[in-house]
């Protein structure tokens, strides 16, 4: 029996089944970057004075960034040079009138792709009691579900439509977690941005639904700068949810969003994110550039955010979605996936700022690579000198699949109060020869049984998710996973 | 049912099995024997599959068919089981859907329907008995953090919801306490069918206590170099390994 040891090859070319062009007329601005194309943007999207200032200020500030330094160079990624001159930064399906008043007037064909996506606006929509925001290419197409959350209080909008109907709250918060000199891409988002969503939860409500936004890039060379604001007044809950994908194209387009999550004294934010960018073919080619800032602010006492995300497309992804724990007792949590295939590379982890006393934090990070993927956990726990009492608890484990693919942790850890306490803990490993025998030997094919052994190291952050999120994140890593051994 | 014929194979280039010949027949037992180091394991993970072992001359059959070219799910399809000296642990991977996953498999290839999640719990609890195996196991990750009786029980227990024709046991007497041995005993002779046949491995003669076989073998230096009855293994814990080495060494060497 001619057999060798177990060789786990670079997984198959999949099918990326979201890889569809949806055809339908586009109102873009034109290819380019400068203030004519922020007032040009602004304008189109009637925004008051005090937006298209800070849009300014913001580009001017990315401007001078992309002079003097360009992008960061920190993160253990690589990509030619990004021409900003050659994208398109607002891309909107074209509307008939003004904008959809309902769900009647938007664009058949639209909801038919976001049905293709699985994600019925309509009727099936409100049987599953999930509230979605759905973005296409730049602009907010529909939210439903929006008069049963008003009855509570809750603002459930397109970042568009809060601008113009909550401007208070929105000059309020907007850049007060993420202000727009935080790094390169946040100041660009800031610039640029065209759409995303808008959630405010008044004090004392526990949002019955899951809210969800799903994020489309659907015009060719178009960049996708949504934003993203989601405000829990003091003692209230919401949990929150973000899909992504995009078609499949040979050109790399870039995603730059930024969340901001603001948590009033007990309030709690649950936010998590499915991640399924097109990630380029089995050669590298294409794929999404995903740059993303997000960012929480434990900002009343015992608030607590909890990230959890599940990251497998994209090209490169770099993101570190983080918590600034501000309020006493505040609790801030990081639960993540990584999976990278092929070229794909993912620069990921998060960043847990104590300030307040007795903060905590916990971080789950399981990074997966496969193929030519190199997944790098980038995590800092920085205790500064008010918090006492502070602990936190870190857990990094990554796991191989084959022989050209790498693993890089970077936990950095900065104490200025000595009576924090933090734990680390870090392993790495390959998905044994020994494991995959022993399903096989129960009838499991190998391929179920590498898809369940990676399902079982990846269960405490999928626990995390809501169910039909958790649901769908298995079947995401089944599907990436086929053929993914030899 | 198993057929096997001048069976060679080799571990990491090292010869260990140097022509086996075995024939079993369904509805039998056969017993295993031999030192440590002479290749029981060996050939316990050849018949199922292993990819670490190689085989470099002879054949094997199994229901008529080329087993040793059967990768090793279908093998198991097929109704080979292996109980394995030292269980893996899968962490995350919960007992109850581990073994569904793998009883559906089997089920499919034999085309019988799957069981659906409320048929297969009745059929598992129905087996727990058989080993008295605790149900908490089953919503547990798979083998992480049992005591080596547990796994060895679970062992068993997944035996028998697999229904196999062929049944290896390896070892699985090894680290079991008195009262663990004979529940596991006991479970082991519930399935023993007319239709079924199984491999017992072991060192010691005092499982076949519980277990008794049709036949016993004993494995020397990767060869059978005594066959016999249940007898055999009587003879076998009075003299000891070193009988069967020196008759093994002067059949090998008889001018010396």
């Amino acid at each position: 029996m001619a057999t060798a040891t177990h060789t786990i090859e670079a997984w198959k070319n999949q099918e990326y089944q979201y890889g569809f062009v949806t055809d339908i007329e586009a109102d873009v601005v034109p290819r380019g970057l400068n203030e004519d194309i922020i007032r040009l943007i602004s304008a189109k999207k009637h925004e008051p004075p005090f937006m298209l200032e800070w849009r300014l200020k913001a580009y001017r500030y990315w401007a001078k960034l992309a002079r003097e330094e360009g992008e960061p160079k920190w993160a253990n990624v690589k990509f030619p040079p990004i021409d900003y001159q050659d994208i398109i930064y607002y891309a909107a399906p074209k509307q008939r009138r003004e904008g959809p008043k309902s769900l009647d007037e938007v664009d058949p064909k639209l909801l038919e792709t976001f049905e293709k996506l699985g994600i019925p606006l309509a009727e099936q929509q409100r049987l599953a009691g999930v509230a979605v925001d759905a973005v296409f290419d730049s602009v907010s197409v529909a939210t439903t579900f929006k008069e049963r959350l008003a009855e509570l209080g809750v603002i459930f909008c397109s970042f568009t439509e809060a601008v113009q109907n909550h401007p208070d709250l929105v000059a309020r918060y907007l850049g007060s977690v993420v202000p727009y000199t935080d790094n390169f891409y946040a100041a660009l988002n800031a610039a640029v941005f065209s759409d995303g969503s808008f959630c405010y939860v008044p004090k004392g409500v526990r949002c019955p639904l899951e809210l969800s936004t799903y994020f489309r890039i659907n015009a060719a060379d178009t960049g996708q700068f949504e934003r993203t604001l989601i405000i829990a007044d003091a003692g209230s809950y919401v949990s929150y949810l973000e899909g992504c994908t995009a078609p499949m194209r040979d050109t790399n387009q870039l995603h730059a969003a930024v969340v901001e999550l603001v948590a009033l004294d007990h309030a709690e934010i649950k936010y998590s994110t499915v991640q399924n960018w097109y990630p380029g073919d089995e050669q590298g080619r294409g794929g999404i550039y995903n740059f993303v800032t997000k960012r929480g602010k434990c900002l009343g006492k015992h608030s607590k955010i909890s990230w959890t995300q599940v990251e497998t497309g994209s090209a490169i992804t770099w993101k570190y979605p983080s918590c600034i724990l501000q309020g006493e007792g505040s609790i801030g949590e990081f639960y993540s996936v990584a999976l990278t295939n092929h070229y794909q590379q993912a620069d990921t982890g998060t960043k847990m700022i104590h300030l307040g006393k007795n903060t905590k934090s916990t971080i789950i990070a399981k990074g997966i690579s496969a193929g030519h993927g190199q997944n790098t956990y980038r995590g800092l726990v920085k205790i500064m000198k008010g918090a006492t009492g502070a602990r936190n608890y870190s857990q990094c484990d990554s796991l191989l699949l084959g022989e050209q693919c790498g693993a890089h942790t970077f936990p950095y850890l900065e104490v200025h109060n000595n009576t924090a306490q933090v734990e680390h803990e870090a392993t790495t490993s390959r998905i044994g020869e020994d494991q995959l025998f022993y399903c096989k030997q129960r009838g499991i094919s190998a391929e179920d049984a590498v898809s369940m052994i990676v399902n079982g190291f990846c269960k405490q952050v999928f626990k995390e998710l809501p169910m039909e999120f958790a649901v769908e994140a298995q079947k995401l890593l089944g599907i990436s996973l086929e053929g993914s051994v030899g | 049912m198993l057929e096997i014929r001048n069976l060679h194979a080799t571990v990491n280039g090292r010869e260990i099995l140097r022509g086996i010949n075995l024939t079993v027949k369904a509805g039998e037992v056969h017993a295993l024997m031999g030192p440590n180091g002479s290749g029981k394991s060996t050939l316990a993970n050849v018949l199922a599959g292993r990819e670490a072992y190689t085989v470099t001359a002879g054949e094997v059959r199994y229901e008529g068919k080329d087993l040793l070219h059967m990768p090793p799910e279908e093998r198991a399809r097929e109704g080979i089981f292996l109980a394995f000296q030292y269980p893996i642990e899968i962490p995350g991977v919960n007992t109850a859907y581990f073994l569904k996953a793998g009883l559906n498999a089997i089920r499919k290839h034999r085309g019988l329907e799957e069981l659906d999640a409320m048929e297969f719990l009745a059929l598992v609890k129905e087996k727990m008995k058989l080993v008295e195996m605790d149900e908490s196991l089953l919503n547990r990750p798979l083998n992480e953090g049992f005591s080596g009786g547990e796994k060895k029980r679970n062992e068993i227990f997944q035996m028998a919801v697999l229904d196999p024709k062929l049944a290896i046991l390896d070892e699985t007497d090894s680290g079991l306490d008195i009262d663990a041995l004979k529940i596991v005993s006991n479970g082991v002779n519930a399935l023993r069918r007319p239709d079924r046949a199984m491999i017992v491995i072991t060192h010691y003669q005092r499982l076949l206590k519980y277990i008794v076989p049709d036949f016993v073998h004993v494995l020397f230096n990767g060869r059978i170099v005594k066959s016999g009855g249940k007898a055999l293994a009587m003879a076998l814990e009075e003299k000891g390994y070193d009988w069967i080495k020196n008759e093994a060494q002067a059949a090998a060497y008889p001018a010396v």
